[in-house]
């Protein structure tokens, strides 16, 4: 048996890379996955919007573990062994995408249809539309949501510890089984959790604080992006 | 030839038919005003013309584009026809240039430069040479209105369209609004106003067409159909709107 020292609080520690690298790879695949998912979601075809929506209901109706446990099994049916970061870093990807995907599709949906028909009376093309009208407005309405939901994607990786990967759980896990100390280990790593996601939250609140319609000012940074809706006579 | 030829269009939403068999032209340089009641089909017809609704039956020639449901000659002729809304539409994260210079840059290709002095002289066109740099929601209704014409008249369009676009103004901003649009038919613009702002019909239109039921009722000189209508359904719409 070991002492819970500085060596399993380093330990811990170090572990923290992969808990921000799969944060990362979740964040950044699930938001390419996502931006397709809601463009998708947007799309003129009905087949197309029932499909992607189908997507979602089947990502969002399933415990992340499941997902993860699947993209960790499902490959070795084809004789394929997925690396753990590998499976985890899809079973996030995948998540992220179908949540995501959600949070912008309406996001997209909030711009007001005028937006898009004087864009579309001045002859740009609805990928310009899309691209210099409402997807900039978009943006700001979905920016917070979108940060709150990176502290979830920060939490969630601890799912990959079921799996074998290494990241603060489970090294917290391995710290409590060699100390016999499990609360040290797991306030330890609960510590390392809030430290990231405690600034990020408070972001999000910012975020959501200045976001349209909700601040009034003139600088820039502060605008009413809403826009103002004609009195009707 | 006409800049605007409407032949026997039909529209429907569902089973109402908002638009029963309209026909008409517009001539280059004229100014036709639309009059009539919410919900006669004149708002609607202005929206067929440049294919923000689509038509059920008939045929549109406008700036000599054939209306299309092809989205690359819907574009061509969406380029020739600016239109002005109600709810002025400016896109609320780009300042009045940034408005006026998009299509330009994006859909014809100009340089930045370009358009970025086509953009100041459409906005001296309307009497806000000075706002360039402002943001739509640091200009008044009626300026925000104005910037929405300069960014119409920046793609050059042959026609302009404008659907009740004082309707959301408040009377003393209506007036700098409807400057605009006098001094656009001074130069001989070609336009198409549905309005509920009579004496202005009257004054600056050459034509004015009282829509009811999604028929063209009737129609003539401003002048002579304000001064004289023919139909009793139109005398009492004046009536009722003239007070």
């Amino acid at each position: 048996m070991r002492e819970f020292g500085q060596a399993e609080v380093l330990f811990i520690i170090f572990a923290l890379q992969w808990t921000l690298t799969l944060t990362a790879l979740a964040f950044v695949g699930g938001g390419i996955a996502g931006l397709g998912v809601a463009l998708l979601r947007i799309s003129r075809s009905r087949i197309i919007r029932w499909l992607v929506s189908g997507y979602i209901q089947i990502v969002q109706g399933m415990p992340l573990l499941v997902l993860m446990f699947l993209c960790y099994y499902a490959p070795s049916l084809f004789g394929i062994e997925l690396d753990a970061l590998f499976a985890a870093g899809i079973a996030l990807t995948l998540n992220a995408s179908a949540f995501l995907g959600a949070i912008w599709e309406s996001a997209l949906r909030a711009i007001p249809k005028a937006q898009w028909e004087s864009a579309e009376a001045l002859a740009l093309p609805q990928s310009k539309v899309l691209r210099f009208v409402i997807a900039p407005q978009a943006v700001r309405i979905a920016l917070p949501s979108t940060v709150g939901y990176l502290v979830q994607i920060v939490k969630e990786t601890s799912l990959a510890s079921i799996i074998g990967f290494v990241e603060i759980t489970r090294a917290g896990q391995l710290v409590s089984n060699a100390t016999f100390e499990p609360m040290k280990a797991f306030v330890c790593v609960a510590i390392l959790y809030f430290v990231i996601c405690f600034p990020l939250s408070r972001f999000s609140q910012w975020l959501e604080a200045r976001s349209p319609g909700r601040a009034k000012g003139t600088s820039r940074g502060k605008r009413s992006i809403r826009s103002k809706s004609p009195k009707t006579t | 030839m006409s800049v605007i030829h409407v032949e026997n269009i039909r529209k429907r939403f569902g089973a109402l038919e908002v638009l029963k068999d309209v026909s008409m032209t517009v001539e280059a340089g004229e100014v036709v005003a639309l009059i009539g009641r919410s919900g006669s089909g004149k708002s609607t017809l202005l929206r067929c013309l440049n294919g923000l609704e689509k038509i059920d039956e008939g045929v549109i020639t406008i700036a000599g584009h054939k209306m299309s449901h092809n989205t690359a000659e819907l574009r061509a002729l969406r380029r020739d026809v600016g239109i002005v809304f109600q709810g002025y539409n400016l896109f609320p994260h780009l300042t009045a240039g940034e408005n006026i210079m998009l299509a330009p840059v994006q859909v014809k290709g100009l340089r930045k430069a370009e358009a970025r002095a086509e953009a100041q002289r459409c906005l001296e066109l309307v009497g806000l040479g000075d706002r360039f740099d402002s943001y739509p929601d640091m200009l008044s209704g009626g300026q925000q209105q104005r910037v929405a014409i300069a960014r119409s008249l920046a793609m050059q369009p042959v026609v302009m369209l404008f659907d009740e676009v004082t309707s959301a103004l408040d009377p003393e901003l209506t007036e700098e609004v409807l400057a605009a649009i006098e001094d656009l038919a001074a130069q001989g613009m070609t336009m198409m106003l549905v309005t509920h702002e009579m004496r202005f019909a009257r004054r600056v239109a050459h034509r004015t067409i009282y829509m009811r039921d999604g028929i063209i009722h009737e129609q003539g000189p401003s002048e002579a159909l304000f001064t004289n209508p023919q139909t009793p359904e139109l005398r009492s719409f004046l009536k009722a709107e003239l007070g």
